[in-house]
């Protein structure tokens, strides 16, 4: 697995070049801008008449509103996210899934998009299987999956890794624009997590490693302009 | 935070790719990734190192102490290994009680110091019976992406190799602030190393990352040094349940020579 520390190197790295933009570096507690006007967005907060950072990120001002983009942060559960877990253990009513954040997900047996029998649930799916799925509630006891919808079930073949769940929206791309491009280069499948983790199935080995590049590829790079086209050109080269 | 154990179908896929010869990072199957080693890392501690492969990162450090001796080495000094996985090195590490590994790591760098003969105990001896010096070392992981006994053994030498003993007075009492010209008394041609060979399904790996590593079956390391120009099998321990064959423990015995010359070639700069 990727480790945070060196990646806290690489982030910072990449931001000393992508800075031409009208975007700082914040760090927690750190003003960003003070006036009344402002209205604190995502990773900010309001204080007195300050707009102040709650994460280290990149700040920046959409109009009248601030921006934060965490550099870092665990996946926070929210309710419609489709995610990728890990089933770790088998329970009369449903399966318990390691879903990579702070609390464990349960994915009942009636959200399973079949009828399963009870005695032969490991036949659907047993421990250590993945499944890709949909956080269906969010509640103070604990997160509720479903399998229900489209795409999502069991995942078979391919593999999984993992990127900073914080950098999910740069790896799908402007409506899916940077998935399906490396999905077309590559002719990979890609199931995208927002937990951050990563589902690839390639025709062949050598499609599915440089897929896993690429997708790494655009999570190193924090914040930079004109991504797709940097991609594009990206796949030029490696080609 | 906690990560994810390694699913089915990576585990699958990392089977399928290393029969096929291949790695994510695009390294062969027993090619070894860069090392950097970095010297006096630690202020306070005689002798410090500290070493990068990869994203893999392991501080050690070495502090000299005088105490007595064991009864059934009254001339040789003492050589004490420690070591601790933090969990800033990992999210599979937990703070608490030793583990298994933290147990296993330094063990593994202590015999395989140890059994070459590298360190010359016989010269840390003050007083024969009464007082002699205790080599102490700590072995830190900074950040775990796989293969940290080899990389805290590379660690290990590069810091015992960095180490200045401390000036001492007639009565035995060290004076940690003063340097003394004497460096560690050292073999100077022996230069202990480690090998772990992972193996998952019938292919054989070397240095695999965290992800890699944690997929494979089965370790079997080896500590191996060089003497009087042969190589000197020093200690070897095996951990997981799937068995090895012969015929892939011969196969380990062939790659060996060549592994141990090209880490020898790459340390050779640094140290």
């Amino acid at each position: 697995m990727r480790n945070e520390i060196n990646e806290a190197h690489e982030a910072v790295e990449e931001l000393s070049y992508s800075s031409e933009a009208k975007r700082k570096i914040v760090v927690p507690g750190e003003v960003i801008v003070e006036g009344d006007d402002y209205l604190p967005g995502e990773g900010t907060r309001r204080e007195g008449s300050k707009i102040v950072a709650s994460k280290f990120g990149l700040a920046e001002e959409a109009g009248r509103v601030v921006k934060l983009i965490p550099i870092f942060g665990a996946f926070v559960p929210r309710r419609n996210n489709v995610i990728i877990g890990r089933v770790t253990d088998i329970t009369y009513a449903g399966w318990l899934v390691d879903i990579d954040s702070a609390a464990d997900a349960f994915l009942p047996i009636e959200e399973s998009p079949r009828f399963i029998n009870r005695n032969e649930m490991d036949q659907y799916l047993a421990v250590g299987d993945v499944i890709s799925a949909k956080i269906w509630t969010v509640k103070g006891k604990g997160i509720d999956l479903t399998l229900k919808g489209k795409g999502l079930g069991k995942l078979e073949d391919g593999f999984i890794f993992r990127i900073i769940p914080s950098r999910v929206p740069r790896v799908i791309g402007r409506e899916g624009s940077m998935v399906n491009l490396i999905k077309e280069r590559t002719g990979c499948q890609i199931t995208v997590g927002q937990n951050g983790w990563i589902w690839i199935k390639g025709p062949n080995t050598d499609s599915e490693i440089k897929a896993r590049k690429a997708v790494e590829f655009v999570a190193d790079k924090v914040h930079v302009n004109g991504l797709t086209e940097k991609m594009e050109a990206w796949f030029e080269g490696s080609e | 935070m906690s990560s994810m154990e390694t699913s089915n179908l990576t585990r699958e896929t990392l089977k399928r790719m290393f029969q096929e010869g291949k790695r994510f990072d695009g390294r062969g199957l027993t090619d070894l990734r860069d090392v950097t080693i970095e010297y006096g890392v630690s202020k306070k501690a005689e002798g410090s190192a500290r070493v990068r492969m990869g994203k893999s990162d392991v501080v050690v450090g070495v502090k000299l102490q005088t105490g007595t001796p064991y009864p059934d080495s009254l001339e040789k000094g003492n050589l004490m290994v420690s070591g601790d996985l933090l969990p800033l090195a990992s999210p599979r590490f937990e703070s608490g009680p030793p583990g298994f590994e933290a147990i296993e790591l330094p063990r593994l760098v202590d015999r395989a110091i140890r059994e070459s003969g590298m360190i010359d105990f016989e010269k840390l001896c003050i007083k024969k019976g009464e007082l002699v010096w205790t080599v102490i070392i700590d072995a830190y992981p900074i950040n775990d992406d796989g293969n940290m006994i080899d990389i805290a053994n590379i660690a290990a030498v590069a810091a015992l190799r960095n180490t200045v003993m401390p000036e001492i007075d007639e009565a035995g009492k060290i004076n940690y602030e003063k340097k003394s010209k004497n460096k560690l008394p050292l073999s100077k041609e022996t230069l202990p190393l480690s090998f772990s060979f992972f193996k998952l399904g019938d292919t054989i790996v070397l240095d695999p990352t965290r992800e890699e590593e944690e997929a494979c079956d089965s370790r079997i390391t080896f500590g191996i040094s060089e003497w009087n120009g042969q190589l000197m099998l020093n200690s070897c321990q095996k951990k997981g349940e799937l068995p090895l064959k012969q015929s892939e423990v011969e196969q380990m015995m062939e790659i060996l020579p060549g592994k141990f010359e090209e880490l020898n070639k790459k340390l050779k700069k640094f140290l």
